[in-house]
């Protein structure tokens, strides 16, 4: 099922959570919502499953006009932050709920049969008769997409699918989301904070900030080409470095890069801290090394600028650097905004 | 056996052993002279005059007529108030209107307020020259010095009880159990029996319990407004203030024992839904541990 929303409004007392949103997401794609808290996300998401009701704008779901369909009529499956199973059912009737209370009747022995397949697609068979209380985190959010899956939804929303679970089964489970995903070919919307979850997970990611969309792409062109210092900035570390920009090139003592589009004057120049490298001669930034941090992939060097900038940046296992060698960082890529 | 040389520990902070002793001392004895002595003299003094007065007071037809009204009133009141607390701790944690903060100081008030208070204000709302006084008058309509006074003042005085309970465990469940169960299709009604009642039967039973001990055991109130007409509107506390008035000392306390006795059972079944309650939370949390 293909979904647009069309200038989504929603105003939360006095405060705008969502500002004239437009987006399409089409049939079978899998699409992460990614921002800082505050930007939107989940508010956008609720309205699309109907938990709450845009103020301004429409929500197609198809060529139908969602925006006024409340969220037990809308179709849609929707996993909570927190699981929200009901403590009081076991994991099948968690399950079978939404087909209980179905105005579809089907007879016992469909439903639990449909129960057993959906235990055995999220990898839980034989924990059918276990409490929520009685399986661990990661099984809950499974058993919470099950439930979820159980109605047969045209649309599955993920509300911080992963927020509450340790990193290792975060790991896990994201993978097997995705195999989920290709599996049943589910039009898939899912919120997060977490840049690398929405860049390992999804087919598109859209970024947000205080309400709008500033954003959106394949993960290979949100990160390969971040449009705005934000989006740079959100997206992982990032080095800033004040430049100047002239015809051109952004100049930062006897070193310049190319700044297309940018017009003359003050900038920062913005690089992750793979795109530098050190080396005893110039031409660079000078800079003298405060401290190296050794890590299990590279050594991570921080170092002050002349200008006192603090820089940080990755070197290779082998190399020798020493705290309080001074020298020039060098520039092998980087993003220029104006300020 | 391997000795250990025996070493004075130093209390732990806060355990002085004085201090404890002195602490549990004022304690025991607060509750032996408030709580325990006037519990045994009621037993004490029902019987003074032997079972067979005591069971006189009790087949007395005063004395019935009491009881069945005090049970009406609870019968009542009791399930109304039930409703209420339901349909106000429902709205309050699961809505957001305007006055919210206000209804929740509202359903408070007649915790704080003295109840006879309420009984006079009940008189000025219902009574012959009260705000409705004549329009009832005209409909011939008794709602003072009868029954359903009776039932209005003990519902007020109960008010609270069971939104009490139910307000803060709903809160702490939030909305998510219920949007999920709508976002999987469940109408509300349906939302409400299979998922909000289930999550907090056991706060509202013991509301229900404490507010039906309440109603039975209220008399500021109901003294006020039910005129206290032996054999029509006599509930079983005002029985037992009119019978002692009445220097019959042991049918007063006779009476009395069977309020005691309700509270009693009133007490143990507490305890038991506190244990029920309890006892879900730990049923469950076991095996959790054994998997992690």
């Amino acid at each position: 099922m293909k979904i647009r929303l069309e200038n989504v409004v929603k105003t939360f007392e006095n405060f705008r959570a969502v500002k004239d949103v437009s987006l399409d997401i089409e049939s079978g794609e899998l699409v992460a919502l990614l921002g800082p808290s505050g930007s939107g996300k989940t508010t956008i998401l609720r309205m699309v499953a109907g938990l709450e009701y845009a103020d301004g704008g429409h929500i197609h779901f198809g060529d139908q006009d969602a925006t006024d369909i409340p969220v037990r009529d809308r179709g849609v499956g929707f996993v909570f932050q927190h699981y929200a199973l009901f403590p009081h059912m076991t994991v099948a009737n968690n399950i079978a709920f939404g087909m209980k209370v179905s105005k579809v009747k089907r007879d016992r022995a469909a439903i639990e049969a449909r129960v057993t397949d959906l235990l055995r697609l999220v990898r839980l068979e034989g924990l059918g008769d276990r409490f929520p209380a009685q399986i661990s985190g990661g099984q809950r959010q499974r058993v919470a997409l099950a439930r979820a899956l159980a109605v047969d939804p045209k649309v599955l929303l993920l509300d911080e699918p992963f927020g509450a679970l340790d990193a290792n089964v975060r790991r896990d489970l994201r993978r097997w989301l995705r195999e989920i995903h290709s599996e049943l070919g589910i039009t898939t919307l899912f919120v997060t904070h977490d840049q690398e979850e929405a860049l390992d997970l999804a087919d598109r990611v859209v970024i947000l900030k205080d309400g709008q969309i500033v954003q959106q792409g394949t993960p290979q062109e949100v990160c390969r080409d971040p449009q705005s210092a934000f989006v740079m900035k959100f997206l992982g570390d990032a080095n800033v470095i004040a430049a100047e920009v002239r015809d051109g090139r952004a100049h930062v003592g006897d070193i310049s890069v190319e700044a297309p589009g940018v017009v003359d004057g003050k900038a920062e120049l913005y690089a992750r801290p793979a795109d530098l490298d050190w080396s005893a001669e110039g031409p660079g930034i000078a800079a003298t090394i405060s401290r190296v941090l050794d890590r299990p992939d590279g050594r991570r060097v921080l170092a002050v600028t002349a200008a006192g900038e603090q820089l940080e940046f990755n070197v290779e296992p082998e190399r020798v650097v020493t705290a309080g060698e001074g020298g020039f960082v060098t520039l092998r890529r980087a993003k220029v905004f104006a300020v | 056996m391997s000795t250990l040389p025996t070493r004075k520990k130093p209390p732990r902070v806060g355990d002085n052993p004085i201090f404890r002793r002195t602490l549990i001392g004022i304690v025991l004895v607060l509750v032996a002279f408030v709580i325990v002595a006037p519990l045994i003299i009621i037993g004490v003094e029902a019987f003074s005059k032997g079972w067979v007065v005591y069971r006189d007071t009790i087949i007395h037809p005063d004395t019935l007529h009491a009881i069945g009204l005090t049970v009406l009133a609870a019968l009542i009141a009791v399930p109304v108030n039930t409703a209420f607390g339901i349909a106000a701790a429902w709205a309050i944690t699961k809505f957001d209107f305007w006055g919210k903060r206000f209804l929740l100081v509202v359903i408070e008030i007649p915790f704080s307020v003295s109840p006879i208070v309420a009984g006079v204000a009940y008189l000025f709302v219902y009574g012959l020259q009260g705000l409705f006084g004549p329009l009832l008058d005209a409909y011939d309509i008794k709602i003072l010095f009868a029954v359903p006074g009776i039932i209005i003042a003990s519902m007020f005085v109960t008010a609270p009880f069971v939104a009490r309970e139910l307000i803060p465990l709903m809160q702490a469940q939030g909305r998510d159990l219920e949007e999920a169960a709508t976002s999987l299709g469940a109408s509300g009604f349906r939302t409400f029996l299979s998922v909000t009642l289930p999550n907090v039967k056991w706060a509202l039973l013991y509301g229900v319990i404490l507010c039906n001990a309440r109603v039975m055991g209220e008399f500021g109130a109901v003294s006020v407004v039910s005129g206290n007409i032996r054999g029509q509107t006599n509930t079983l506390p005002l029985h037992i203030e009119l019978l002692y008035h009445d220097y019959q000392a042991a049918g007063a306390f006779a009476s009395a024992s069977i309020l005691a006795t309700i509270a009693v059972f009133t007490i143990i079944a507490k305890v038991l839904l506190e244990r029920q309650g309890a006892g879900r939370v730990r049923k469950t949390a076991n095996p959790a541990e054994k998997i992690a």
